[in-house]
């Protein structure tokens, strides 16, 4: 018997702050829905807390976060914490924008799986969450006979 | 008159030959790229329709001001920078701003941790203002201010703190951008819904052509809707009728169009696709020429002349190879030189990954110096003037900007536009054009796509001391308590009543700004009348 359809990589695209650079949200946005996943995008001046319920309701498999205001150190480790307090450890935490190379690794210690700099490649960023929000799934019990 | 025909070109690369914008260029223009009536459309720099410049003299007349847009911290630290700057040479003041200051909240608000003082200086008060421009003399410097939705305000402060140096408003010179149109196109700062919003641009730039002669109210821009992914022709054609917008407010205000479009001015971006950008700038002056003798009965000159500030664009630099971004900015630097700008800000080679340290801003400002003293390129006038191509492309440009004027018509003007998210659309397509050139290789960019070391040496770039904040909120809360708490709340109060009137939000705004009622204060006090914004998105 087939086994049922692959569930959709669900993502969603979140500006924290009040950052209002949106055009690599945007663009990762539109990559991913092309790629096949399904995608919400929060829109901008988004709270930690809003983002945090966003992806809890939205089931979501990952979350991108994107930011380019310098406030990452802050509003990162915030998004991390809600979703642990939450009891959410799942779901794939990535951040894209203008991340210096020295806050990269105390991100990666809180748990944010990649930061995409500038100059990342758009491909790069799709096969980084479609390999790595995939493994959240592979353990799931049948979804129909 | 017959044509010769093109000579078939001689075998070509497998690239695609056009503009960062999508343009096709041919290989050869000449004679018949001609413009046809170049007596009437290009004519002389100083002269309707302006092609070829705003002055006659242009730079043997003044040099362009070097301007470079500096902030972060608090005013200490900004004034400091402002002090370095103009020290080293440059000839204007531009501030930039934090993101809570943009967004109309004040430091100590939850929305706000974190965010303090990181973009941009953080300005709370009349008190901060002060400490901002210590030691500086607003009657002998201008000062540019990057702020939009909240503008009104940091003008009311400006102003007052002339009037504590003993300069009058009337004497004070500078801009304040307050371009709303192009936040909800662009930049996304906001604080209240359009119509309000608009109502603030029209009461300041009524209220300026009063009392600040010297002043312009707006900097109508297209470099945010440029950095936010459009093409070159999207960036002059969504300006310009932004700007005509604001021109149809004030006429329905009652404002004479001559009495307050000279003290318009403009703003856009000088990107890395050299010609284009020179061709751009050339379009934009004689369209706004045209259309506002035309369309909007302008009579002096000084209402048709388009005058502009300029930027190299951030969003050509590289986190890859941080120096190459020096070529890069050297490039658009002269482009907007060769495009006649009257005020430029170059951007430093750290710029990619951080706001800039001294030693990298120094080297911006250098460039400009070199540009204007070393490579004769201000000794005349529009020197690329009567270059077919050049000429041709400033038709071309022109031409797309007329296509996108009648389809935003279509749609009722360009606040309709806005609202059904016409401009939003076309940016995103444009963006998400670029980038699939970008990584499908189509378009290099070296350093990044191209000509990669595996190996990027360390480049060392600001750090923004996380106590600022705590030291902000210390002054805040100075502030708050060295007031007189009814004065304040009495101000608040008539901006509140004032703001569900139609009368002009100049004067209450200052004085709710002299009793030391924060920006944050201010614009709350307003958003219980107009209310807020949000967006719906377009990806």
């Amino acid at each position: 018997m087939e086994a049922a359809t692959a569930r959709k990589i669900r993502v969603v695209v979140a500006k924290p702050g009040l950052d209002g650079h949106d055009r690599g949200a945007k663009i990762i946005a539109r990559a991913l829905r092309d790629a096949g996943m399904e995608v919400i995008y929060t829109g901008l001046h988004q709270t930690p807390e809003q983002i945090a319920e966003t992806v809890i309701q939205e089931d979501a498999d990952a979350v991108g976060l994107s930011i380019l205001s310098g406030a990452h150190m802050t509003l990162v480790p915030r998004v991390v914490e809600i979703l642990a307090e939450q009891g959410v450890d799942d779901v794939l935490v990535t951040v894209g924008g203008t991340i210096p190379a020295e806050d990269i690794p105390t991100l990666k210690e809180l748990g944010v799986a990649g930061v995409f700099t500038p100059g990342s490649g758009t491909d790069e960023i799709v096969e980084f969450i479609r390999e790595n929000a995939a493994a959240r799934h592979e353990g799931d019990g049948e979804h129909s006979q | 008159m017959a044509t010769e025909p093109r000579q078939k070109p001689p075998m070509e690369r497998e690239v695609e030959f056009s503009t960062m914008s999508g343009h096709p260029i041919e290989p050869l223009y000449g004679p018949e790229d001609a413009t046809a009536d170049p007596g009437s459309e290009i004519g002389r720099p100083g002269s309707y329709p302006f092609t070829r410049g705003p002055y006659e003299s242009m730079y043997r007349g003044r040099m362009w001001t070097m301007r470079q847009f500096a902030g972060f911290g608090t005013v200490e630290e900004t004034n400091e920078r402002f002090h370095y700057l103009l020290d080293h040479g440059q000839t204007g003041l531009s501030t930039a701003f934090d993101m809570p200051t943009l967004m109309g909240y004040d430091s100590d608000h939850p929305r706000s941790h974190g965010e303090v003082g990181r973009e941009g200086v953080a300005v709370d008060s009349l008190d901060d203002m002060e400490g901002l421009f210590e030691g500086i003399p607003l009657a002998a410097v201008s000062t540019s201010m990057t702020i939009n939705a909240p503008a009104a305000i940091l003008l009311a402060f400006y102003v007052l703190v002339g009037e504590k140096q003993g300069v009058p408003a009337e004497k004070l010179a500078g801009t304040i951008q307050t371009d709303i149109l192009k936040e909800y196109i662009a930049q996304k700062e906001w604080c209240f819904p359009i119509e309000p919003a608009m109502r603030l641009v029209t009461d300041m730039i009524e209220w300026c052509s009063d009392r600040m002669p010297r002043w312009h109210p707006v900097s109508i821009s297209g470099y945010h809707i440029r950095e936010a992914g459009s093409t070159a022709q999207q960036e002059l054609a969504f300006t310009l009728k932004d700007g005509f917008t604001y021109v149809e407010r004030a006429i329905e205000r009652g404002l004479d169009v001559d009495d307050f479009a000279p003290r318009l001015s403009f703003f856009f971006n000088a990107h890395i696709d050299f010609f284009e950008e020179i061709a751009k700038y050339r379009a934009a002056r004689r369209i706004w020429a045209r259309e506002m003798r035309d369309t909007y009965g302008a009579k002096r000159e000084e209402s048709m002349r388009l005058r502009f500030h300029a930027q190299t664009a951030g969003v050509s630099l590289t986190a890859q190879q941080p120096l190459n971004n020096v070529v890069r900015t050297s490039l658009e630097a002269l482009a907007a030189v060769l495009g006649g700008t009257q005020s430029l800000h170059t951007n430093s080679f750290d710029e990619a990954l951080a706001l800039p340290t001294e030693d990298a801003v120094q080297v911006a400002l250098r460039t400009q110096q070199i540009i204007a003293f070393e490579s004769g390129a201000p000794n005349t006038a529009d020197p690329l003037g009567g270059s077919w191509f050049v000429e041709k492309l400033t038709d071309e440009m022109e031409a797309a900007a007329y296509d996108y004027f009648a389809r935003i018509d279509e749609l009722g003007g360009m606040v309709p536009a806005i609202r059904s998210n016409f401009p939003q659309r076309e940016i995103a397509d444009a963006a998400f054009e670029y980038q699939r050139a970008v990584d499908e290789r189509r378009r290099i960019v070296v350093g990044v796509n191209d000509f990669t070391r595996e190996d990027e040496p360390e480049t060392q770039i600001l750090r923004i001391d996380p106590t600022l904040e705590g030291k902000q909120r210390d002054r805040l809360a100075a502030t708050r308590a060295g007031r007189d708490t009814g004065a304040v709340e009495a101000s608040l109060q008539e901006l509140k009543r004032a703001a569900a009137t139609d009368q002009n939000l100049m004067p209450p705004i200052i004085e709710a700004a002299r009793a030391r009622a924060t920006e944050g204060e201010m614009v709350a006090a307003m958003q219980d009348i107009f209310g807020t914004y949000t967006e719906s998105p377009v990806f």
